[in-house]
């Protein structure tokens, strides 16, 4: 596995799967709150055709180059996100780009998009755009704080900052797993993860009816078509992450699939119960349990 | 937005530097709209079965006929089901459902929205009023025929027209993009002075610019 064109081609062909089963999630996940709120609600194939669609639209407008490159930073950080995990732990087809000390480097990848995109957006000049920009960088700030003591947390523990490592020495029992060694930062990380996600009661960054769907207001045609493409592989990357990190990975795609399912669940199943925190309850929220549960977690290592 | 707010002015930096405003030229484009010929054979029939099943709808209830569109949404009718999706932004729309009688102010705000959609837009034109100005014929502020102000893909008559109707039309549209027929976009831009004068035979006061996409 020497071949650096060998490994590409395994890297293609993870984003390949990975933006599928994105998709996929996203179909099953808007029918499940469709049936929630007793619709039948799109098809299952809906985002498919929905990214087909976007992709075939004639004119496009541009208003400027950094409009134009905050999608292309959104899918870099998505795409860099995945492609530095070892998405199948003991394979080497699937381990892609994971080196010695990326934990620390996936943690700057998830920042990056949101940048990328509050550049972007910027750009574009929209009111609503920047209102969604502030509160998605305020909010996102905040949860990166119990994520940060989590990980810092899990990174103490197995004395690593090697995620293949931290799969490796959580790999012989369920009870192996950080879920179970470690439940105050798998707590903290776990409920920042529910913000991350942008769903309900987190998704004052979009939030619909309130602010036209915020930071992307104004991106069109193939500009909107790239923001979904990253909708899909971005948060299965996360996903991955979280799984890697606390439910000691997976062997093989069946095990990846079960266990990121129910991961999303999680946040699903949270969004269709809670209504939409306001911008200042949302960062209040996490500055108070997830964070009080990350500095738990950090004291209880370390001593 | 009113006349003031598009007049060159002045504005002052908090460092008190002077900085040119003039609206119309820093915040519009100045460019006619171009016609953009559709691709070749299969591409253009796959594009075009993409376009027909996934319905971007503008979430803009320009008259009374507005109310049928919200039970599109609910479990009765769930217009889902058929890939037609509401979205809040003109920009990621492509299909303006227009509701039911248009007084000239929101003609205005229509004539803006439609012209901030990207190139295959399609108009559904929803009730009597929209044909020929229904109950509102005689009524000082309210257009008569749409399609003198907008090419118009689809008319649903009836007053108003129940949601079924309006399904019905929503296949209809479906039917039409896909036989490759749903090209107003093209036609607004081939026939730009025409409609451009018709608006502005109605809207006294034009405060716009002429081209904002």
């Amino acid at each position: 596995m020497e071949n650096i064109w060998i490994k590409i081609g395994y890297a293609l062909l993870t984003i390949f799967i990975v933006l599928n089963y994105g998709l996929l999630l996203q179909g099953l996940f808007r029918k499940i709150g469709a049936r929630v709120g007793r619709r039948h609600g799109i098809r299952i194939w809906q985002p498919w055709v929905d990214i087909i669609k976007n992709y075939t639209f004639r004119s496009r407008i541009y208003h400027g180059v950094m409009f134009y490159l905050g999608p292309v930073f959104r899918l870099t950080g998505g795409i860099g996100l995945l492609l530095f995990l070892p998405v199948i732990y003991g394979t080497e087809m699937f381990n892609n780009f994971s080196f010695t000390g990326d934990l620390m480097l996936v943690l700057y990848f998830q920042f990056f998009g949101v940048l990328g995109m509050a550049l972007g957006a910027g750009e574009s000049g929209h009111p609503f755009s920047a209102i969604g920009v502030s509160r998605g960088l305020s909010q996102v700030t905040a949860l990166e704080l119990p994520l940060t003591l989590g990980v810092l947390a899990i990174a103490l523990q197995y004395h690593s900052l090697n995620i293949s490592e931290i799969v490796a020495a959580q790999q012989g029992s369920i009870l192996n797993w950080t879920f179970f060694t470690n439940p105050f930062a798998a707590a903290a990380m776990l409920l920042s993860f529910l913000g991350s996600m942008g769903r309900s009661p987190f998704d004052v960054v979009l939030a619909p009816q309130e602010i036209p769907i915020g930071p992307p207001t104004e991106f069109n045609s193939s500009l909107i078509g790239v923001l979904q493409l990253n909708r899909a592989i971005f948060p299965v990357a996360k996903l991955i992450l979280f799984m890697d990190l606390l439910f000691g990975g997976a062997t093989n795609w069946f095990e990846l699939i079960v266990k990121t399912f129910f991961i999303y669940f999680w946040s699903v199943f949270v969004g269709t119960v809670f209504p939409r925190f306001r911008v200042d309850q949302s960062v209040r929220w996490f500055l108070s349990i997830p964070l009080i549960l990350g500095i738990i977690a950090i004291i209880l290592i370390k001593f | 937005m009113s006349k003031e707010d598009l007049e060159k002015r002045t504005v002052y930096s908090p460092d008190g530097e002077p900085i040119e405003i003039d609206p119309l030229n820093d915040y519009f484009l100045d460019r006619r709209p171009e016609s953009y010929a559709p691709r070749n054979g299969v591409i253009e029939q796959f594009a075009n079965w993409a376009r027909a099943e996934s319905l971007w709808v503008l979430g803009f209830g320009t008259g009374c006929g507005a109310i049928e569109m919200r039970p599109l949404m609910t479990p009765r009718f769930d217009a889902y089901r058929f890939g037609i999706q509401w979205r809040p932004t003109p920009r990621q729309s492509s299909v303006f459902v227009i509701s039911g009688y248009l007084s000239v102010k929101t003609l205005k705000r229509v004539i803006r929205s439609y012209e901030q959609m990207q190139n295959p837009r399609f108009v559904v034109a929803l009730g009597s009023c929209t044909i020929n100005g229904g109950m509102y014929w005689d009524s000082y502020n309210t257009i008569n025929r749409l399609d003198h102000y907008l090419p118009v893909d689809v008319y649903i008559a009836g007053c108003m027209p129940r949601p079924e109707a309006l399904l019905a039309g929503f296949e209809e549209l479906k039917k039409r993009i896909k036989a490759g027929k749903g090209d107003g976009a093209n036609k607004y831009a081939e026939n730009f002075d025409w409609y451009k004068a018709n608006q502005k035979k109605i809207i006294k006061d034009w405060d716009m610019p002429d081209y904002n996409w």
